[in-house]
């Protein structure tokens, strides 16, 4: 590990400007991830800001239904919070499907979200990767991609995003609260992400120096029945092949709001917007959900060592579907 | 000659737990020693090729750094059989990840930093490290791993199998695994004017003195090696690795003062052994009442071009069934990759799971209960050497296995069962085996103190595994004395020689010394001191003997096992919600660690049959998923009731405690039952491990998989 300053920030304003003077400077929040790459030489920052106490650890009640969930809430607790596990299961559920109980006491809301992909060539810095060192190629498009992506990747980058919590917060409509050094403002989850097109070292649209201060979820009653489902090669304590965070408002046999996402899939949570229109007003029919599901994946492009996942996600997708709308096997 | 089990067989809680859970048992990076410095590795970036350039300038710089090794100035060593050790002894590269320096530092945080300025080029060379079925450059080792014969040859398979009105004949692939401990493998070295002090973690500190001491030109005399805790090996520390040599040297650039050295989890692929990889073709002719006619094994694995290992999987279907005409093969390949070494139950574990799948196949083919199907051609001798068995109970586990597990009420029609969430289930069934091995040059010394205690030293391992505590009933035994009067010192080159924990020949070859050195103690202290304690008390020192019955019987334990499997219909995920062992492993010196190792061994066949497998990138000739993050082992999550049975067995022929090793048996035939059972949940046969489930999802396209429904 190479050596580095490190600075607690007593507020926002100074966590930010600290880091907008220095250019290879980090925030660190719960460094679950961050002190990882660090040990292994992927990052090298030169400067550490410790923003883990900063923000609010707590959800909060909005005015118009919605809550407010503060960046530095350790994902247990999040995980644990009566308001989210009533209003929004999914979102319960997909924190305690990441990582362990340990990493989870340790990390942050915030952090969670701006965790790096665990593509292994990523990880190795013998090894090239456009998404650590720009120009230096892609190893996983020829190499070992059985966890990456098959939808939105670009020649230059094959990597997913890791975290079970974004797929939730997508399907859920979620807005990011950040403040950097040009103000405050507000990012929709499904615009904070980014596809890696030319750019694979960008992971999402924020700034240097802007940081994640809350995330705010809207009011949404039926996400009272809404479930994520990962799936993974072992029980637990691994990163998602597939998951699906799902919200359903069925009537009288009848979808009358629906909300997908899915995970594993794409350098970003996937908002399976297709699959939402194809659904929203039809009849609950196990035919419709599968044509919707494919509809969406139409525009998968697998890669010879990942081409199960959409298969693979088409079932997710389907049975999570008929589970919320309490159709059995 | 035997003893009275008094102690021996008992639950007995491991005499070092309470140091482990307190934290207060010393594990080798922890020595406490004065003012260490710290080393890290330098590993090559070419899988074949010749360092052409070095550049230490900027590492040398470093605040901190006290030294940095290369080929240029490391030691020169004294040539041993191990090519894997000599390491920095030219500029030439073997394998992506091979040691090429190292640096040493005040801390271990600027020995790793300076280590990222150190650079290398290289003139990189072609590679090959695909193991493939045609590889030409195959051949026949003279001998396999525990001196088997590479070949045997019985009858005419070809012509057999032919004739044969029922046949299997189908190709298993097992994957590269590698050990993974908790433990990594640590060295704290220490070069003084009296010699050289390593505390490491090891199956085997004798082993590793003369290693280090042959290596390093060095009277045996003049190292000491101490291990007395062991976070675990599964056969990595039972031979020295590069991590040592490089320890060694290190410690050298800094006389008198102490290097702490901790392999990082991800060079822990590269450094330390792994199981080979086997392609392994069975061929099973069966008459129509089950009878097998024609049996063949034979099994494609690879060694490095540094040493040969060459693993003895075929060597287990010499000794299960019955059959007139047999076959068995083994062809190793040399690859440009680390050197594959022992992992627990070498040749059992990837052989058992090609055998014990294939008798499955056999059964579902001739429409016969797999477990009859296994009485059916239990043989009455060794069928290739033609020794009687000291014992064998392979129908008792497999009958007491089936009562059980309730095995009667199953259907054995595949797809045939689902749970109340609609998952669908299975059931499967694996004979287990393994070999009893007794390793010569094992010595004891009991002291019978003033007080009346007595002392037991011999410098056996603990790995974890109990043995401290099953060594001391041995002893109390032996001794015919309670066993809180015995203190047993084990694991350091001070302490009477004793062989490695491998081959789980641990209890037979330390505890028959015990027995000897207590019986002459005895002796002694009747016939020169009318039993009564001398004032100065009484030390008797001695080797195990020869074993009169070695020759006369075939010498093995066997078991049963039993797997049932859920598995989701929608995504392939397997589930397995119980196992089931019985073993007949003559006496249980200890039925509470004996229990736990037969646990942990199904555990890990488990994790073997649905999670692990290192991903070799062969374009790189390295291990890509080189952490436990992306290498899968079993998670807590994902056992569900493991339940341990022992058949009672007596075996006066093995050794003095009638016991048979249990380090092994136990992940012996785990994945088989696993893969059996899986055929049975789904009627999808997976052939290459691990039963990942896109091997279920997708069938169509999924390399070794057959349909069956």
């Amino acid at each position: 590990m190479r050596e580095f300053r490190y600075e607690r920030a007593t507020d926002v304003g100074g966590a930010v400007s600290t880091l907008a003077a220095a250019p290879s400077g980090v925030f660190l929040a719960g460094g679950t991830n961050l002190v990882d790459l660090m040990k292994l030489g992927v990052l090298t920052p030169d400067l550490v800001v410790d923003v883990r106490r900063l923000n609010s650890d707590r959800v909060e009640e909005l005015p118009d239904g919605g809550v407010r969930i503060g960046a530095s809430m350790p994902n247990s607790d999040l995980a644990a919070d009566p308001t989210i596990r009533g209003r929004y299961p999914v979102l319960s559920a997909a924190v305690l499907a990441g990582a362990s109980g340990q990493l989870r006491n340790l990390a942050t809301t915030g952090g969670n979200l701006l965790q790096r992909t665990r593509c292994v060539y990523f990880q190795n810095v013998t090894t090239a990767c456009n998404k650590r060192e720009p120009g230096s190629g892609c190893s996983a498009i020829e190499g070992y991609h059985r966890e990456l992506a098959v939808l939105g990747h670009s020649p230059h980058c094959i990597a997913t995003h890791p975290s079970d919590q974004a797929v939730a917060l997508a399907a859920l409509d979620a807005v990011v609260r950040t403040s950097g050094p040009a103000g405050e403002r507000t990012i929709a989850l499904a615009d904070l992400y980014r596809l890696p097109g030319a750019e694979p070292q960008r992971d999402t649209v924020l700034e240097h120096g802007e940081l994640i201060t809350a995330v705010e979820l809207p009011a949404l009653p039926f996400a009272a029945n809404s479930r994520y489902r990962k799936v993974r090669d072992r029980a637990s304590y691994a990163f998602a092949l597939v998951s699906v965070a799902a919200a359903l408002d069925v009537a009288d046999g009848v979808v009358r709001d629906i909300r997908v996402a899915l995970g594993g899939v794409a350098h970003k949570p996937w908002r399976a917007t297709r699959v939402e229109e194809e659904l929203r007003g039809g009849p609950v029919d196990p035919e419709r959900f599968r044509a919707a599901a494919e509809a969406e994946l139409a525009a998968a492009q697998p890669l010879p060592g990942n081409a199960f996942k959409v298969p693979l996600a088409r079932n997710v997708i389907v049975r999570t579907l008929l589970d919320l709308a309490g159709v059995p096997r | 000659m035997t003893i009275t089990a008094r102690a021996i067989g008992r639950l007995m809680d491991r005499l070092d737990g309470p140091d482990k859970v307190r934290g207060l048992a010393r594990y080798a990076f922890e020595a406490p020693v004065e003012h260490p410095a710290y080393l890290y590795g330098l590993q090559s970036t070419v899988a074949v090729g010749r360092i052409t350039a070095i550049d230490t300038r900027a590492a040398t710089a470093v605040p901190g750094v006290l030294a940095v090794l290369t080929c240029r100035d490391a030691p020169r060593l004294r040539p041993v059989g191990d090519g894997e050790l000599m390491i920095l002894q030219s500029d030439r590269v073997a394998f992506r990840g091979q040691f090429v320096g190292g640096v040493v530092a005040e801390t271990s945080e600027v020995a790793r930093a300076a280590a990222a300025l150190v650079r290398f080029e290289y003139e990189p060379g072609p590679h090959d490290v695909e193991l493939r079925v045609d590889h030409p450059g195959l051949y026949a080792p003279e001998q396999v791993n525990g001196y088997f014969e590479t070949d045997s040859v019985r009858g005419d398979v070809a012509a057999a199998f032919a004739g044969a009105p029922v046949r299997v004949d189908e190709t298993y692939r097992t994957a590269w695994y590698n050990h993974n401990p908790i433990e990594p493998h640590t060295t704290v070295a220490t070069w003084t004017d009296d010699g050289l002090f390593l505390h490491i973690g090891s199956q085997n500190v004798h082993g590793a003195r003369q290693s280090v001491a042959e290596l390093f030109d060095l009277d045996p005399g003049r190292v000491r090696v101490s291990s007395p805790h062991v976070g675990g090996a599964f056969g990595s520390k039972i031979r020295p690795h590069p991590d040592l040599v490089l320890a060694v040297m290190a410690a050298r650039t800094v006389p008198g003062r102490p290097v702490r050295f901790a392999l990082p989890r991800q060079q822990m692929f590269t450094q330390t052994g792994y199981r080979t990889p086997t392609i392994q073709r069975v061929r099973l002719g069966a008459a129509a009442d089950g009878r097998i006619l024609a049996f063949g094994h034979d099994v494609v694995e690879q060694t490095s071009k540094l040493k040969e290992f060459a693993e003895q999987t075929a060597t287990p279907g010499r000794v299960m069934y019955v059959a007139a005409n047999r076959r068995t093969t083994h062809r190793v390949t040399r690859l440009d990759l680390p050197s594959p070494d022992i992992m627990r139950a070498p040749g059992e574990t990837p052989g058992m799971f090609a055998l014990e799948s294939a008798m499955d196949e056999l059964a579902v083919a001739l429409g016969r209960d797999p477990v009859e199907l296994r009485v059916t051609n239990e043989p009455d001798v060794d069928p290739e050497s033609g020794r009687p068995f000291s014992t064998r109970n392979l129908v008792g586990c497999l009958r007491e296995g089936a009562r059980r597990f309730g095995w009667a009420e199953r259907d054995p029609t595949p797809r045939s069962r689902r749970d109340g969430a609609g998952w669908l289930l299975g059931t499967g069934v694996a004979a287990c085996m393994y070999p009893v091995y007794r390793m010569p040059g094992s010595e004891a010394m009991v002291r019978l103190e003033p007080d009346g205690r007595y002392v037991v030293a011999i410098a056996a391992a603990d790995l974890g595994t109990g043995s401290r505590t099953a060594l001391t009933q041995i002893a109390a035994d032996a001794l015919a004395v309670p066993a809180d009067r015995v203190e047993l010192r084990l694991g350091d080159t001070t302490l009477p020689m004793a062989t490695g924990a491998g081959g789980s020949s641990g209890i037979t070859s330390w505890g028959s010394a015990i027995v000897e050195a207590a019986a002459r103690l005895k002796l002694r202290l009747e016939s020169e001191y009318a039993g009564r304690t001398p004032p100065g008390g009484l030390e008797v020192t001695a080797a195990m003997p020869e074993n009169p019955y070695q020759q006369r019987f075939a010498m093995y334990s066997f078991g049963a096992q039993f797997a049932e499997v859920r598995v989701c219909p929608e995504t392939g995920e397997v589930r397995v919600p119980r196992l089931l062992g019985v073993f007949a492993a003559g006496q249980i010196i200890n039925a509470k660690t004996g229990r736990s190792q037969l646990l942990g061994g199904m555990t890990m066949g488990l994790s073997m049959a649905l999670h692990e497998e290192s991903r070799l990138d062969p374009r790189l000739g390295e291990v890509v998923n080189h952490d436990l993050a992306e290498y899968h082992i079993a998670t807590n999550a994902d056992v569900g009731s493991v339940e341990v049975h022992f058949l009672s067995e007596h075996d006066p022929y093995v050794n003095p405690m009638g016991s048979k090793g249990i380090g092994e048996l136990g992940i012996v035939g785990t994945a088989a039952a696993i893969a059996n059972a899986v055929h049975h949940a789904t009627g999808v046969r997976v052939r290459h491990l691990p039963i990942t489930l896109d091997k279920l999802l997708v069938p169509e396209s999924a390399p070794g998989v057959d349909v069956h429904h």
